[in-house]
């Protein structure tokens, strides 16, 4: 049994658990009525978009650095999964809040700096894909992906200081019962398997990629 | 040479050039006047309207003209190979950067130092402040520096005037915020400390960036 293979079986069991517990076992929250539940995916989904963006940062500093391809291909397969995670979750937070806040969209500083975030995933493939030939999109992107994370924050303070009269998600003031706490808690580690195996077989499928290149090169 | 020497050669070649060829600040100008003079109709209503949305309709001018003038910046090194001539230069890729930067930044400022009055003129608003002058001049260094680099990185990919306000328009989003705050407050005659959390936004970007940029430039330009 190979590492994908186990993480594979750990991401299944740990999602079945997670929709039995979001589903079946915690109780429906007394405000916000059943749509509350779409905190359980929404919060591991954030999560994983941030993990994500650290690790192209991550990854981006060590290939300029280090110059060796297999650390570009760990940071590009990170944007890729990052960007779908972030679309996921700006869109079950706007499912989210309409119901609750009565509006798709608010300028609040999370969703803006979350905003800002996906248009910057855009922005690294498409500087990847743009660049002419080379070594160039990798590096290019490597400094889009370092640029960018540093940002993120700077965006987040900025609106916080622009919308300061926006209150906090109620979630987040009185803390979660238990029962919620503990399918918030099987939510992330589901999530987080669930990223580390989208990376595995994103690399795998990436190195392969770049085998086929380098054999139709050699043979023509 | 130092090397502010060699930076200051790099910007004053581009200063010359500028002068010779008249590309960037004339045809920016037009357009900046002219993104005034479209705002005006759209928002036009009355005067307090006007008031109320002239900080947004300044900054939206400059960072559009900004991405103008950014978006040329480093297309003539890249048409006539001086490029290469640089990088060939005994100097250092970050020089290069700073020398970039500065020409980037004259020729914005020297846009912003002609629109200003003209907005001033047709909005009918005091912008001649120091407050205000202040505050373009620190949002416009975190403009050029952050939109070097990007500036160096587009005209290196395939359509390059879309890269460029793609990559440069989110990342200044900080810049833009604290720019339209401060100069509300200032054109409300509002004192220095009532701006300062906004002023000391726009700077901590400007350090932030400058040497973030200063780091990664090298590599955007390698070969």
């Amino acid at each position: 049994m190979n590492v994908r293979n186990i993480l594979l079986g750990c991401a299944v069991a740990l999602m079945a658990a997670s929709l039995y517990l979001v589903f079946l076992y915690v109780p429906t929250e007394a405000t916000m009525g059943v749509v509350q539940r779409i905190f359980y995916f929404h919060v591991p989904l954030a999560w994983v978009a941030f993990l994500a963006f650290f690790i192209v940062f991550a990854f981006s500093i060590i290939y300029l650095w280090k110059r060796a391809e297999k650390w570009d291909v760990i940071a590009s397969a990170s944007a890729e999964v990052g960007t779908v995670f972030t679309t996921l979750f700006l869109a079950t937070g706007s499912i989210w809040a309409r119901p609750v806040w009565g509006v798709w969209w608010t300028w609040d500083p999370r969703l803006t700096s979350a905003l800002i975030l996906w248009i910057i995933y855009i922005a690294y493939h498409l500087v990847r894909t743009h660049a002419d030939g080379g070594s160039r999109g990798p590096r290019f992107a490597a400094v889009v992906g370092i640029v960018g994370f540093i940002d993120v924050p700077i965006v987040a303070l900025a609106i916080t200081l622009w919308r300061t009269q926006h209150p906090g998600p109620a979630i987040f003031q009185g803390g979660l019962a238990p029962s919620m706490m503990l399918t918030l808690m099987v939510c992330l580690v589901a999530f987080t398997v669930l990223y580390a195996l989208f990376m595995l077989l994103r690399i795998a499928m990436k190195n392969d990629e770049r085998e086929i290149r380098r054999l139709k090169l050699t043979r023509s | 040479m130092s090397f502010w020497n060699k930076a200051l050669t790099i910007a004053w070649k581009d200063v010359i050039s500028e002068m010779r060829t008249r590309e960037i600040i004339i045809s920016v100008l037009v357009f900046a006047i002219l993104v005034i003079v479209i705002f005006n109709f759209a928002f036009g209503e009355t005067r307090e309207m006007l008031t109320a949305v002239a900080p947004g309709i300044l900054w939206v001018t400059f960072a559009f003209s900004g991405v103008l003038s950014l978006n040329r910046a480093f297309v003539g090194e890249k048409e006539d190979g001086c490029l290469e001539g640089l990088m060939a230069c005994p100097i250092g890729r970050e020089v290069i950067y700073v020398g970039k930067l500065l020409g980037s930044l004259l020729f914005m400022l020297a846009v912003e130092a002609i629109a200003l009055p003209v907005f001033a003129l047709l909005f009918n608003l005091p912008v001649l402040s120091p407050e205000l002058i202040t505050i373009t001049v620190l949002a416009t260094i975190g403009f050029a520096a952050l939109g070097t680099l990007f500036s160096a990185l587009a005209t290196n990919t395939r359509a390059r005037e879309m890269v460029l306000p793609i990559l440069f328009l989110p990342l200044v989003v900080p810049v833009i915020i604290a720019a339209v705050k401060a100069t509300g407050l200032a054109l409300a005659g509002q004192s220095w400390a009532a701006m300062s959390t906004w002023l000391y936004m726009i700077t901590a970007f400007d350090i932030v960036f400058l040497v973030v940029s200063y780091l990664t430039f090298p590599f955007v330009i390698e070969e």
